[in-house]
This record gives C-alpha cells, structure tokens and sequence, in this order.
C-alpha cells in the first residue's frame, strides 16, 4: 500500500508534548513522553490496551491534568489556562470518544444541536438545521435525523458522535479507536471518513488504533507507545520493519493471523 | 474520622461553591430549567397526592380521641392545619421529594459520567456543570416549595372528608378555622425549610451522580446514596429548622 502523503508542508506543530509524566496513584501511565503533531497530518498512536493512549489524548483535550511535563496545544499550554480560556480551546479541537458518548436522553439532531447552539448563539433556527444536515450528510447518517441514539448500530453511533465533533469545524481532530469492535466493512467507512474530514477541512488529527490495517489506510506517520513512551515514530516502515521488538507482536497479530 | 473524610467535605464545600459561581454567570440553561421544573413536579405529583391525602385523613382520625376526652373536637381542623403546614407537609414531601427525584437526579448524572457523556459535553466546550447541575439543583429548590404547599391542600382535603364525615362540619367552615389559625411565621417557616430541603436534594444528588465511580456499580451507588444522604439531612435540617423558629414563635 502506498505512504499516505501530508498536502500541508510548513511542518507547523499544532501539538507539542515534552517529558510529560501520568500515574495514577501507584500506576504509572506516561513517563517522559514526547510527541509532536503537524499541521495537516494524521498522525497514528499504536499501542496496546491500557498502555495510556486515552489518557494521553484526554490530557491533551484537559479532561486529565498531566503530573509533569508540557503539553502546548495550538499555542496553549493546556494545564495553565483558566477553564474560560480551556473551552475556547476545545472549540478548535475535536474529540471522538472511544464509546462514542452521544447523549442518550436526546435524538441525533439533538445531539448535534447541543454544541452548536451553546457556542454560535448568533446562529438562527434555520442555519443551525442546515448545519446539522450538511454535517449528517456528510457522514452519510441524513435518514437518522430523528432517531434516538439507542436506536443506532455501533458504526453509526461513531459517525454520529464523529459528525457531533466536526459540527463546530475544529482544527485538530482527535480520534480515540474509531474502528475498535467494528465489522471490517463499517470500520473501512470510518477510515474513508477520517480521509475525507482530512481533506474536506484540512483538519490535524491523532488516530488511536490497534488495528494496523486502518492505520496504514489513514495514517500520515507513525507512533508506538511502549512503556508509558514514545520509542519510535515515523513512517509505518520506521516502525514496523526495524527488528522492533515491541512492535513485532502487533505487525504479526494483524497480518499472520 | 480519617484524611479521605476531611477530603470528601472539601470536595462537597467546593461542589457547593461552584454552584452559587455559576449559578449567577450567564449563559443562563433557562429552557433546560424549566424542563427540570417540569419533571420534578411531574415525577412526584401522583405520590405526593396520595400520600398528601392519607396522611391528612389517617392524622385527624388519630387526633379525634383525644380531643374529644376534652370535648374540642371543634379544633381538629385547626391542629391538623398547623401540623401540616408547620411539619407534616414539608417532611413528607422533602422525604418523597429525596426518594423519587433523589434517586432519578443521582441515576441520571451517575450513568452520564459513566458513559462519558459529561466528558463529552466538557470537550464540545460546554460547561456540563451549567447545563446539568445548576438547573436541576435550581429546578429542585424553586419546585420544592410549590409541592410542599401543594402537599398540605390535599392533606387538609383528606382531614376535610374525615371531619366531614363524622362532625358534619362544612368545607368552607373547615378552611376557615384551619386557615384563621396558621400565622405568616408558619408559612415563611414552612417556605424556608421547603426551599432547603429542595437545595439539599438536589444538591446530593447532583454530587452523587458528578462524582460517580466509574463502573455500572458506580450508577446504583449514586442513586442509593443521593437518597439515603439526602433523607438523613433533611431530618437533621428539620430539628436545626424547629429550634430555630420556635425561638421566634415563643
Ligand atoms: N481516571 C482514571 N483513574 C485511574 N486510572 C485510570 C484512569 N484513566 C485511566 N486509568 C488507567 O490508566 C491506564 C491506561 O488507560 P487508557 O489510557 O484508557 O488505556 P488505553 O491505552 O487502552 O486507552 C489503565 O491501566 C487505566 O486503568
Ligand atoms: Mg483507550
């Protein structure tokens, strides 16, 4: 398969974290990880369950308060802003919730609704309904408007809580496994998905996965993280065809079995 | 009394104090209030009339003996109107009140935080605690208040059919000696508790389910303990209320 290539070539760093340091109580999650995101890029996290991707990208979006370390998101160090200056950050970046997280108690246009109505107030009912339908059919799901969300498959829901996310036209996207515990025709619809929001809106995104297929299909580079760490980056070959003991596992489980 | 207990207290006084911060903040969730309003009167209305009425019968038919031994069974409608507006009414709604909106108040936020639906609000750049607890701790105390008035007409209903049925006693006799005896003290006192016991439900359950373990455990728990916490406090609210105002009354 072909090295996806990044149209955007000022290699800007829209997020830059340095030695940053995670535990929970006795548990340490992250040590002195380093990661970089550049602007236009999907950059790709590997790593196994619980190795703290999650915990990495809630940091970065200030749902978590790193222990040690910076983390500086599109020029903000994210743990030292007061929380007004927190929410106008988290306008231009976007977070997709490995569970989805739609708000079971309102109907799909609600749910998409409910960032747009809180943060655009000058929008009328009208641009508003357009939003959302532009934003659903963009993820193919129009026909949904009015459904529940408990009324929804799994691929769905991810695209609903994708469209939720994109609605307030982020600049960073992050995905947390967007195709974890989907059939492999739904989890390629996900995949052209995050190619599309790449492309359509130029957004940056980190891509959460431990399935190495999607990876290579959305990724611009490359990042394991082993023991709390960030040991290789780079191209999919830079991680995976350099006798790299801690990646080798994972390139066989995906491409042996 | 250990560290993590001192802790608890400090998180809950901060719980609080985040409340009356931003509470007063604009943007106001004022649609969302109203539909908390709503709910909460909705939800309690069939039980509250239920209990509201037994109580008021089953009181006056208990309190009939021994006015009679004096003859005074003439001040039944008046003792039953005190009782229900100074204690009976405000109890029994805030205990009702702890177990149906309690309970659904802790379930709801508890089974959002665990499926990360706080947290989603949170990175779509709303303030979760604006659009969850403040409206829902609001809508509890506004609504407390109407309920409990409401609680004690359709005790006084109740006592009315009693009184009724065995003094012969006409409705409009019956409201005027109940009403010509409950003073304004009785009515602000009444108010006050009623509006304390809706801030303490509301309260509870909001923490309970904010701070919710994560975990389906962690939903059960914060139903049961919205209730069980906020029972107890209104208990201990309406002896402190009572020392209180009884200063005043004597
Ligand atoms: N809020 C939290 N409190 C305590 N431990 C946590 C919390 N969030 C994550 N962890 C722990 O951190 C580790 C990494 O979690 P996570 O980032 O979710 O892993 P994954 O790489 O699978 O996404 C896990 O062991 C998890 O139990
Ligand atoms: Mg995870």
């Amino acid at each position: 398969m072909e090295q996806k290539k990044i149209t955007d070539l000022s290699q800007e760093k829209v997020i830059e974290i340095k030695e940053l340091d995670k535990s929970f109580g006795e548990l340490k999650v992250l040590s002195s990880a380093d990661l970089n995101l550049i602007k236009g890029e999907n950059l790709v996290v590997l790593g196994k369950s619980g190795t703290g991707k999650s915990v990495l990208i809630k940091i970065i979006i200030g749902l978590l308060k790193p222990d040690k370390g910076m983390v500086n998101v599109l020029g903000n160090t994210v743990d030292q802003i007061t929380y007004k200056e927190l929410l106008a950050l988290r306008l231009r970046v976007g977070f997709s919730f490995q569970s989805s997280a739609l708000y079971d108690s309102m109907t799909v246009k609600q749910n998409l609704e409910f960032p747009l109505v809180r943060n655009q107030r000058s929008l009328t009912k009208a641009e508003t309904a357009k939003r959302v339908d532009e934003m659903l059919d963009a993820v193919g799901l129009l026909k949904t408007l009015h459904q529940m969300p408990s009324e929804l498959s799994g691929g769905q829901r991810k695209r609903i809580g994708i469209a939720r996310t994109l609605i307030l036209q982020p600049e960073i996207m992050l995905y947390d496994e967007p195709s974890a515990g989907l059939d492999p025709i739904t989890c390629m619809e996900i995949n052209k998905l995050i190619n599309d929001v790449q492309e359509r809106f130029h957004t940056s995104a980190i891509i959460i996965t431990h399935d190495l297929t999607c990876a290579k299909e959305v990724g611009n580079r490359f990042a394991m993280l082993t023991d709390g760490r960030f040991e290789k980056q780079g191209t999919f070959e830079e991680v995976f065809n350099s006798g790299n003991k801690q990646a080798q596992p994972f390139y066989d489980y995906n491409f042996i079995q | 009394m250990n560290f993590t207990w001192f802790l608890s207290v400090y998180n809950v006084y901060r719980f609080i104090a985040r409340f009356f911060r931003e509470a007063f903040l604009p943007p106001y969730e004022f649609k969302e209030l109203m539909r908390q309003c709503y709910e909460i009167g909705y939800r309690s209305a069939l039980l509250i009339s239920t209990t509201g009425f037994i109580t008021g019968l089953v009181f006056t038919k208990q309190s009939r003996p021994s006015l009679s031994e004096f003859g005074a069974t003439s001040w039944l409608p008046s003792l039953v109107g005190i009782a229900l507006i100074r204690t009976l009414a405000p109890l029994l709604t805030g205990l009702i009140a702890a177990g149906k909106v309690g309970s659904s108040i802790g379930a709801e936020l508890g089974s959002m935080n665990v499926t990360e639906q706080i947290d989603a609000m949170e990175v779509s750049a709303t303030n979760p605690f604006k659009y969850l607890v403040v409206t829902r701790v609001l809508a509890a105390t506004i609504t407390m208040p109407i309920l409990t008035f409401y609680t004690a007409m359709i005790g006084m209903l109740g006592s009315l059919l009693n009184v009724a049925t065995n003094e012969g006693t006409s409705a409009s006799a019956f409201f005027q000696s109940s009403l010509e005896s409950i003073t304004f003290l009785d009515v602000t006192a009444s108010t006050v508790k009623a509006i304390l016991f809706g801030f303490t439900i509301g309260i509870v359950g909001c923490y309970q389910g904010y701070n919710s373990s994560k975990g389906t455990e962690g939903v059960g728990k914060a139903a049961n303990a919205s209730v069980v916490i906020a029972m107890f406090l209104i208990f201990v609210e309406e002896v402190i209320c009572v020392q209180f105002f009884s200063f005043f009354l004597t």
